[in-house]
This record gives C-alpha cells, structure tokens and sequence, in this order.
C-alpha cells in the first residue's frame, strides 16, 4: 500500500479516510456536491451506511452513533446544514464520545444549488473546529486527521470542501489504516442532557475547548508559510523585486490558483480556518507591506485578518459571487507578477453561442403534469429536484421555489394571502378571480390555442384554488411531511402534485424511504404516500400516471376546484431508470402542418429541420405526449 | 513546452505525430467538452488515471449533478511534474477533445495557441435550436481550424460504429489524442479494463485502436 498513487475525487477521498480511520457509522441525505461522500463510503466493507430523510436527522443519527462508541460522520450539502443547524448549535456542548466528523460542501457558483452561503460561519457561530482542503490529498489527509482531533478535544469537527475540492481528481497517497476499538457506552446526562442548568455549565466548557483550539491551530502543520519559488524569484530580475513585501492569504481551493499563477510569491496556506492561528497570522503579515487575501464566497478570513489589525486586501479585489478560477485571481492582481501567460485571441465570440442548459429528459415523467399545471394556469410553488427544471421556456411552469419542502408550505400561505385578500374585498370567489384580477397569463402553452378535445376539461379559466405546490417524492419525504401536516391541519385549500418517480433523480438515483430499498441495496419497507396522506386528514388523495394527459388535466382540475386540501399523486418511475419496452413516435409528414404545439412541450426529441418538425428516434422515449397533444393525428407511434 | 508541443502539431496533418516530453515545470492541459449523456467524465477519469499510471502528477475537475441533464459538460485534466490549479486557465490547453462541435467551439478559449483541437463532427442541437429561437454555428468546424489550423476533425461516432458502436465515440477520440501522449498501449488498455464494464470493453478497445489509428484527412 505503501506505493499506492489513487486518483481520486475529493469525495472518494473523504469516504477512504473515514475508512481508514475507522469510521463505522455514516449518515447522509444525498445533495451535490456531497453526494458521492456516503456512496463511496458505503461499499467498503464492515461499515454502516445509510440514507437518511434529510440532514438533520444524517446529523443526529451520527451524534447518536458517536455517543454509542463507534466514530462516524454525517455528510451534506451547504444548504443541508441549515436543516441540520438545530442538532448542529448544541452538539458542541455535549460533546462527542468517540470521534464525530461533519462534512460540508459548499457549492460556490452554484452549479447544482439554489445560493452559495459561506458556511465557514457555520463553524465560527457554533464553536467548532474547521478544516478547509485544497486537493484530494489534503481531504484525505484531514479527514482521518478530524477523527483524532474530534476525540482528542471531544469535539465535532466541520471538514469544509468546496465543489471543485468535491469533484476534481488528484493522486492520493493513503496511510495505513487505524482501526481504533470502541469506546465503552457511559451514561453523563449532566454533559448530555442540555436542560438549562446542564447547558450553563457545558457552555463554558465550549469556550475553554476553543482556548485550547486556538493553540493548537497555531501548532497545525497544514497551517504554514510558504517562501515563493526562488528560481522564479531570481529569474525575475531586478522589477520585481520591489514587491518583496507582498504576501497572499488564502485557503481551500484557492490556495491552488494563487500556487498556479503567483509561484514566486510567499503564501501562507491556512487549513484550520477556525479557530485561526492568530500568532501566526499576526507574526507574519507584520513582515510584509502588502497582504492579499484570496478566498472564495465571503470575507470570511479577510475580516478575521483585519480584526488583528492588518489592512488586508481582498473582496475589494477578488469577487464575493462564483466560484474563483486562475484567470480570475490572475486578473485581481494585475501589479504582481504571474506566471508569464501568451495572449491567444480567440476570432469568435464564443459567449454569443447557443447556451445549453440542463432539461427534462425525453420521457420524463414530470413532463406531462407540469404541462397539465401550465395549461391549467395554476400558480405552482415549486422544490428542490429535476421538475424544477420545468420553470424553464417554453414550459415556463413555476411561480416560487425556495428550498427543500418549501412547495407546500409557501403554497398554503399564497393559498392564505388570496383568501385573506378576497375576503377584504368582499367579493365572492370568482373562477381564476386570483388577486382581484385576472392571472397574469402564463406564459405557456397552447393555452389559447389548443382546440379543446371532447374529453378535456376547459383551459381557458383558471380552476377556483389556483395554487398548487409541486414537490418530489424523496423531497416530500426530506422535510414536505410536516409541511402536508400544515396544510391539513390548517385547512388550506392548495392542492399538493407529489411527483413520485420512486427515486433521488437529480443526485443520481439513490434511494429514500419510499423506495423499499437501502443505501447497502437491501429491500425494506417502503412509505405508503397515500396512507399518510389520509392519516393526517387529506381526504381526497388520487394517483395519476403522468403519460396520461387527459387524466391529468381532469384530476388536476377537480382537486384544484375543491375549497379543501387535496394531494394528487403523480407516480411514474424516472425514464432513465425504468427499463421498459416502448415504441418510439413519428410525426406522419403527410398530416403534420408544423403547427410546432408538440414543441412546446420542450422535449428534446422533437426537433425542427428547416420546415419540417420530427423526432429523433433514437431519442424518443415513447411517452406518447406528443400524440396527446397533437391536433392534427399526426403522431403515432411506430410499429417495431 | 511550447517548442515540442508546436513541432507535433504542425506535423498532425501528415499524421507523423511526436509525442510530448515535458521538463520538470511544465504542466499540460487537456479540455474535454461535451453534452450531458455522452461520456465525457468517463473519458476524463480514464485519461487522467492513465497518466497516473504514466507516472505523472495528475489533476482533473468536472461537474456533477444537473450537468448531466442534457447540459453542456466541460472537464479538464492536467499532468506534469506536479500539477496546482484543477482547472485549466485560458489560453493553456494543449488539446481539447470535444464530442459535440458546438461545445468544441465554446471551450475554444482554453486553447494554447499552438493547441489542438480533436473534434467529433457529431451536432447535438440545444434547446433553443430545437425550438428555432437559435441557430446552430453552421461554421463551427471551419471556426476551429481558424483557431487552431492543425485540428483534427473527424466523425467520431462513424468511427465508433465501424468499430463496432456508436456509443465508443470517446474511446476513438481518446485514442486519437493518445498519439501524442507519452503512454503506451498497454497502459491505455489496463484502465480501460479497470474503468469499463466487462460488456463493453472489447468495442472500447477496438474503437480507441481505431481513433489512435486515425489519418487526418480520412473519412471527416
């Protein structure tokens, strides 16, 4: 093993750390970039792995394990955190007993997310130590690294990756694996039961632990000073030399990029980054003239360095939004010297090209009852997963989306504000008399222009109870629950889609509690949606296969009628996951008058050569609601 | 690197292709760039682990999660002595391997000028295409070869097919740009066996020997 390069993710990294420190408990919910953390982690042999609902209960599933005796670890998106900030505030004062890692990956330029919080004050706000890596090699080093810290000062620790730590690739050099026996279960209810008495002696504790923090970051080898590279430096010459009194600030990721573009630079690297090494800090920005702060998101090291009393530069320079790159910490510093770079001048404006966003795949089942929803003008709160991809044209089909279970929720206020407003009124209830007015027209979708078949309920008017929430199964179950409860409990009258695919879609198909199946893969039992639905006083529940157009416009038009709540379940497994016989559609040349109403649909199947609209065979995935909504008769499926 | 990696690509057109040697500060970039679907962190992973196996420092970034809806995907992989930044600033690739010529053409910024650019003829419209409120680059190819005059275009996927499936059209494209890495065969062929499910390893095989034996100027 000794000789082993792996070229690894930050994440494979991560999960083989945990490993090899002898983690045997891990709990996650999956979110990019964290996702594959738990997946990887999972096959290794002897652990325990699972999919929790969400990170809050991840969280408190590992405080549980490391309080039983067995190091563990909870991994999450940024945004994960704030679900599991309530566990996350007062496990500090409790403590761990054998050693309790927390993994945060940020997701800076919000590649898959819907902000990029700096969650490095998560860390700071809550007293708890945080290592930031800058490769592969670093989370693995600081992660098996977190388990000694974790027991050694009875402390969770916060590993803080970002998504290019996450998802770039970089030789790993493993050390041998630990395998630490573990502890004894004791019970301390004064150190873990957090009554207000109990709290009040265990917050002190926190501080002191953060006095001894302070000192051993100081002493932490990953935090160091860099000299710059001395051929550089000398074959520079005599210019440069005058900007010897300038020193760089930075951590994670970045630190690769000031590395990358100013090598002969000094840069002290820190990876504790909470608690600081403030000697350190202090003992070397008073070398320098000039120091430059290069960090991703917030200035969070920037301010720190500047509450000791150095008028460090950093936002003013180097952005607050998106992620960093090279070029961009290149150009922040245009009087220090890089790395000699030839100018290329590309002839062609590439920022002028088609864009190419993500969408719905051909077949997706979420298709067909977001279609529904925008031809029925419904105000559709929307969640967290692949449906959300429908806000985009020409669907154009959600009002609102905020964060994970959000749908329901927000969607029995709005549902409360047009009550509230239309009693101040003193009007009655109108059809699609939303806000006093009529709706603002969707911008979807055949609404005018469809010639209403026999079996269609009418389009043009928006039902009497507009609003719908929209919301995933494994979303539903992540933290819709409580939000159902709301709904029924306090008589709304919104009516909830919940888009059952019986997977995680967007991270990658992992399972949840309503698919029977186990992270490990084994069968167990599996959330009967409809029953619960029913146990909280939902009474009208119906299931609808999202293929069938007709019966989703006319479910979804009841339900939304009804001045009580209602749920329709939209149930139909992911089409990138069913393996399923199915004959593709054509479009019948000799019946087809281009009227393009297929096309907004947005599949990506159906395309438009010059005057002709076809579809692309080999991509069609024989969902059949192009024929649905085809005026003309001119799709039909094609006889294999 | 300049220097050696200019002499190999002036000779591309007559497939007399030289091979990169690097000296001890000198890191190479590659870009790969396609759509969501078609391959391109497979193809990433195995190049960058065949570099490991190569004995280089290797860094490679790519992005999960929503890209692979159908969105364009852009990886990179980096190998020298000792490699920083995973990501490739402007203007340093040496190559950049696409499988759609559209997301060839918008990593052109990458591109070292004495770059490559090894391109799939393959057309993969967007979204707004489809729907007619864009228009496909109708001078992609002609663009690239602007950019970088020593480029090899060809149809990947024909390649793929003749090999034996359409769907092998990275491995052709990886074998292409093969021939100016300092690896050889066996070293290709031992990740590809690591990394490639048992089924489709054989078409795998066949398809990169197909693109390593690539002539410029057949079949694009």
């Amino acid at each position: 093993m000794e000789h082993e390069r792996l070229l690894m993710t930050g994440n494979e990294a991560v999960a083989l750390a945990a490993f090899h420190a002898g983690a045997l408990f891990a709990s996650a919910y999956p979110g990019t970039p964290s996702t594959e953390i738990i997946e990887n982690f999972s096959r290794y042999e002897g652990v325990y792995a699972e999919w929790a609902p969400n990170e809050k209960v991840a969280l408190e599933a590992a405080i549980g394990a490391a309080l039983g005796g067995v190091r563990s670890f909870a991994a999450m998106k940024h945004v994960g955190l704030n679900v599991a900030a309530d566990p996350w505030f007062t496990l500090p004062y409790i403590g761990v007993c054998a050693g309790l890692l927390v993994v945060s990956a940020d997701d800076p330029g919000m590649h898959s997310s819907q902000n990029e919080q700096d969650n490095r004050y998560y860390a700071k706000s809550a007293r708890v130590p945080m290592l930031e890596p800058s490769d592969s090699q670093e989370a693995y080093d600081l992660a098996r690294l977190a388990f000694e810290i974790s027991e050694r000062f009875d402390t969770p620790v916060l590993l803080r990756l970002t998504t290019r730590i996450c998802h770039s690739r970089g030789v790993v050099v493993p050390s041998p694996p630990v395998s630490p026996s573990p502890a004894d279960y004791r019970k301390d209810e004064q150190k873990r039961v957090m009554i207000p008495g109990h709290a009040r002696l265990r917050h002190p504790v926190v501080l002191e632990r953060l006095r001894l923090l302070e000192e051993y970051s100081e002493e932490f080898t990953f935090n160091r000073l860099e000299e710059g590279e001395a051929q550089i430096r000398e074959a520079k010459g005599s210019e440069a030399r005058q900007d010897e009194g300038t020193l760089f600030i930075t951590s994670g990721v970045a630190y690769q990029y000031v590395k990358e573009v100013f090598p002969s630079y000094p840069v002290l690297k820190l990876t504790m980054t909470f608690p600081l090494p403030k000697n350190l800090i202090r003992n070397t920005c008073s070398r320098y003239e000039q120091v430059f702060v290069v960090e991703e998101l917030e200035p969070y090291l920037e301010e720190e360095i500047r509450a000791l009393w150095f008028p460090a530069v950093g936002k003013e320079r180097v952005p607050r939004t998106g992620e960093l790159n090279p070029d961009i910490v290149r150009r922040a510093f245009p009087e220090v010297y890089g790395k000699e770079i030839k100018q290329h001048e590309i002839p062609y404006d590439v920022g002028a090209l088609p864009s190419r966003p993500p969408i719905l795949c051909a077949g997706c089942p979420h298709r067909g009852i977001m279609y529904a929803l925008a031809r029925l003008k419904a105000i559709i709160s929307g969640d967290i997963g692949c449906y959300t991809l429908s806000v985009l044209p020409p669907l154009s089909a959600h009002d609102c989306q905020v964060c994970m279970g959000a749908s329901i929720t927000m969607a029995h206020g709005l549902s409360k504000a047009f009550d509230i407003k239309s009693r101040l009124k003193g009007e009655q209830e109108e059809p699609g008399a939303v806000d006093g007015e009529e709706g603002e027209e969707s911008s979807l979708v055949g609404a005018q222009d469809v010639k209403t078949g026999a079996t269609r309920p009418s389009s043009s008017k928006r039902p009497r109870y507009p609003v719908v929430a929209v919301i995933g199964d494994s979303t539903f179950f992540h933290m819709g629950v409580t939000g159902l409860m709301e709904v029924a409990y306090n008589k709304s009258n919104c009516t909830v889609v919940i888009l059952d695919n019986r997977t995680t879609a967007m991270t990658g198909y992992q399972d949840h509690p309503g698919t029977g199946k186990t992270l490990k893969g084994e069968d167990t039992v599996s959330v009967d949606i409809e029953t619960l639905c029913g146990a909280f006083g939902i009474k009208h529940v119906r299931v609808v296969d999202p293929y069938d157009l007709d019966e989703c416009m006319k479910v979804l038009s009841e339900e939304m009628n009804r001045p009580e709540p209602s749920v329709v379940v939209s149930r139909r497994a992911c089409a990138l996951r069913e393996k399923r016989d199915y004959q593709p559609y054509c479009i019948l040349v000799e019946k087809c008058n281009a009227c393009a109403l297929c096309m907004r649909l947005g599949c990506p199947a159906i395309v438009r050569r010059e005057e002709n609209i076809l579809i692309v065979k080999e991509q069609c995935a024989g969902c059949g609601l192009c024929s649905a909504v085809c005026r003309n008769d001119a799709i039909k499926a094609i006889d294999l | 690197m300049g220097g050696c990696l200019a002499g190999s690509v002036s000779k591309a057109g007559d497939a007399c292709l030289e091979r990169i040697s690097l000296n001890e500060k000198e890191v190479v970039s590659i870009v790969l760039s396609g759509v969501g679907g078609q391959g391109t962190v497979l193809a990433t992973n195995i190049l960058g682990q065949a570099l490991v196996n190569g004995g280089f420092d290797v860094k490679t970034s790519e992005v999960h999660g929503m890209a692979q809806r159908g969105g364009s995907v852009m990886s990179a992989v980096r190998f020298g002595a000792r490699v920083k930044s995973p990501l490739v600033p402007a203007g340093s690739a040496s190559f950049i391997i696409a499988t759609e010529m559209l997301e060839g053409l918008r990593a052109a910024p990458y591109i070292l000028p004495e770059g490559i650019f090894i391109v799939s003829t393959s057309r993969i419209d967007p979204l707004s295409v489809l729907q007619g409120k864009a228009s496909y680059p109708q001078d992609a190819i002609e663009t690239i070869k602007r950019i970088a005059p020593g480029s090899i275009i060809l149809d990947a996927d024909a390649v793929a097919e003749k090999a034996g499936n359409r769907r092998a059209a990275n491995s052709v494209l990886l074998g292409v740009v093969s021939n100016f890495l300092p690896l050889g065969e066996e070293t290709w062929f031992e990740v590809m066996e690591s990394l490639m499910p048992q089924g489709v390893l054989e078409v795998n095989k066949n398809a990169f020997l197909a693109g390593r034996g690539f002539q410029s100027g057949e079949g694009a």
